[in-house]
């Protein structure tokens, strides 16, 4: 238990959340292994049901990257994006896996340091929760290897 | 392989009964418009070619909402609704899913349920006045009600997540005291239509434990599709024989009544009741609700046109296949109560709810006066009818 490192599926956006990472591994700034990235185009595109299968399927923590607001690509997707995980986190609250375990980070294309720092706090905060309680799942619930 | 079990389906749901007369087929809901659905038709392909690959990947298998006005009709008594669900759990073991509302959010969230040992707060709406108890004869389902209003929160005018402390109210005003588990989980009901066992095992295993654990005898369900599932389903699923048994609100709420142990307040209104499949067609309770709507002085209750076993479809079934021609049978739904000049339709199914709001809510294709009437909870309701206790 004491090595846990959380899995953590960072959603980030084509325009701001995604450079960012580029930028912080570009200038060799760290952050935590666990840090699973998915590019999307825009925040506004990721469904509630994306995030709940990412913990069906066992991520620590689910994270949403993209631009900061006002500034969207696409007008309001992270907007959207902000309203969907505010609907969400109360109902991870109450089926018990933690309204903890869903974040939003409205970072600039350029902020890389921001990106890694945001990630080791989510990290660290997901270590403080434990793992995630429904265990980590292959496809079709088989346990796979980490 | 497949063929037999095919024929094995064919042979529980007495599909083979099947006359061709097509009365199942006329009182379809879906057939109003979906011009080439059939009930009749599905079961006689699988007879012509019974082969699961081909009958699950037919999308009418999936288009279904296995509300029961066909086999209700049927004179020779075929089961299509079971037919239609023996066939999905077929499909889903070839990995043939349906189309899932919110992108799956709802079976996701069921799945978590059956597969994880979850510290839920289920019991978050359970604070004084309300009293509920750890153990005893009588227990309480709270189902998923809570759940679904919070997914559905930016929705207006849904007041289902009040339905539990409502039941519990009416309980409670009636001298009893429920008892409730936090270690509940989803009835299974929606994984079970999508063809799901597995899950809905593992489901039925949980729910079973934890009502044990209470000592329960009765398990009272406000939901009607939790109803169904633990009358109909859990006996065939369930390890050991149920050491409950499973009731509607409405027909305790009846028997109350009758003896004076609920008293109502004057409550000047018009409403229409709409008969849930899962409540009506499928286990038949049909007047307790509407006795209970009499006795409330000054409630007018208005029928609509088609009640009882013909009662008209909310449109979708187990959070999937929601299209372009469920909004129109929601809209034959809305218009026939409006019609009733009743100010407001009552149901018990919070899905029925959700799902004639959101058509009342989107872009409808009829003049918006024709479709104007809310859809409310008849437990809620009931509730609010409650003369305050002195």
């Amino acid at each position: 238990m004491g090595d846990f490192q959380p899995s953590i599926i960072a959603f980030t956006c084509a325009w701001c959340g995604y450079p960012s990472a580029v930028l912080a591994g570009v200038n060799r700034i760290e952050y935590p292994t666990g840090v699973n990235i998915v590019r999307v185009m825009c925040t506004g595109m990721i469904e509630p049901a994306y995030i709940m299968r990412a913990l069906e399927y066992g991520a620590d923590g689910v994270v949403l990257v993209g631009c900061m607001m006002e500034n969207c690509h696409y007008m309001v997707g992270n907007k959207k994006a902000q309203e969907r995980a505010d609907t969400l986190r109360p109902l991870l609250d109450m089926m018990g896996i933690g309204a903890g375990r869903l974040r939003t980070e409205w970072i600039n294309a350029s902020e890389r340091v921001r990106f890694a720092a945001a990630m080791k706090d989510f990290s660290v905060a997901l270590k403080g929760l434990g793992p995630n309680p429904l265990g980590r799942l292959g496809e079709g619930g088989v346990e796979a290897g980490h | 392989m497949s063929e037999k079990v095919v024929k094995r389906i064919i042979q529980d749901t007495h599909a083979f009964d099947c006359v061709e007369c097509g009365k199942c087929t006329s009182v379809c809901p879906m057939t109003r418009h979906k011009k080439d659905f059939a009930p009749r038709l599905i079961v006689v392909k699988a007879m012509d070619s019974p082969s699961v690959e081909t009958l699950a990947r037919e999308r009418d298998l999936w288009a279904c909402t296995t509300c029961g006005t066909c086999s209700a009709m049927c004179p020779y008594k075929v089961d299509y609704t079971e037919f239609i669900r023996a066939m999905r759990a077929e499909g889903a073991l070839l990995d043939v899913t349906p189309d899932c509302s919110q992108g799956g959010l709802l079976h996701s969230m069921m799945r978590m349920m059956a597969k994880g040992e979850l510290v839920q707060d289920r019991l978050g709406w359970a604070k004084p006045p309300l009293r509920v108890a750890e153990k005893g004869d009588i227990y309480y389902f709270t189902g998923c009600s809570r759940h679904m209003a919070q997914v559905f929160e930016d929705r207006r005018g849904i007041d289902i997540g009040s339905v539990p402390a409502s039941a519990v109210r009416i309980m409670n005003a009636a001298g009893v005291v429920p008892a409730v588990s936090r270690n509940e989980v989803c009835c299974g009901h929606d994984l079970n239509w999508v063809g799901d066992e597995d899950n809905f095992a593992a489901l039925v295993d949980k729910n079973v434990a934890a009502i044990k654990a209470t000592g329960a005898k009765t398990v009272v369900f406000t939901c009607p599709e939790g109803l169904r599932t633990f009358s109909k389903d859990y006996p065939v699923v369930a390890q050991d024989e149920l050491p409950f048994k499973a009731v509607h609100i409405s027909e305790l709420l009846a028997g109350w009544i009758m003896e004076g142990r609920l008293r109502f307040k004057q409550t000047k209104m018009k409403v229409t009741y709409h008969d849930a499949c899962r409540l009506g067609r499928h286990m038949g309770v049909y007047d307790p609700p509407r006795e209970v709507l009499r006795a409330i002085p000054g409630l007018e209750l208005v029928e609509m046109e088609n009640i009882r076993e013909k009662c008209l479809c909310c449109g979708v079934s187990g959070w999937i296949s929601c299209d372009a021609d469920t909004k129109l049978l929601q809209m034959d739904k809305l218009m026939e109560a409006k019609r009733t000049g009743a100010e407001t339709m009552l149901s018990f199914c919070p899905k029925c709810q959700l799902h004639l709001n959101c058509a009342r809510a989107d872009n409808v294709p009829v003049e918006r006066a024709l479709i104007d009437i809310p859809v409310q909870d008849f437990t809620v309701f009931v509730a609010n009818a409650l003369e305050e206790s002195k």
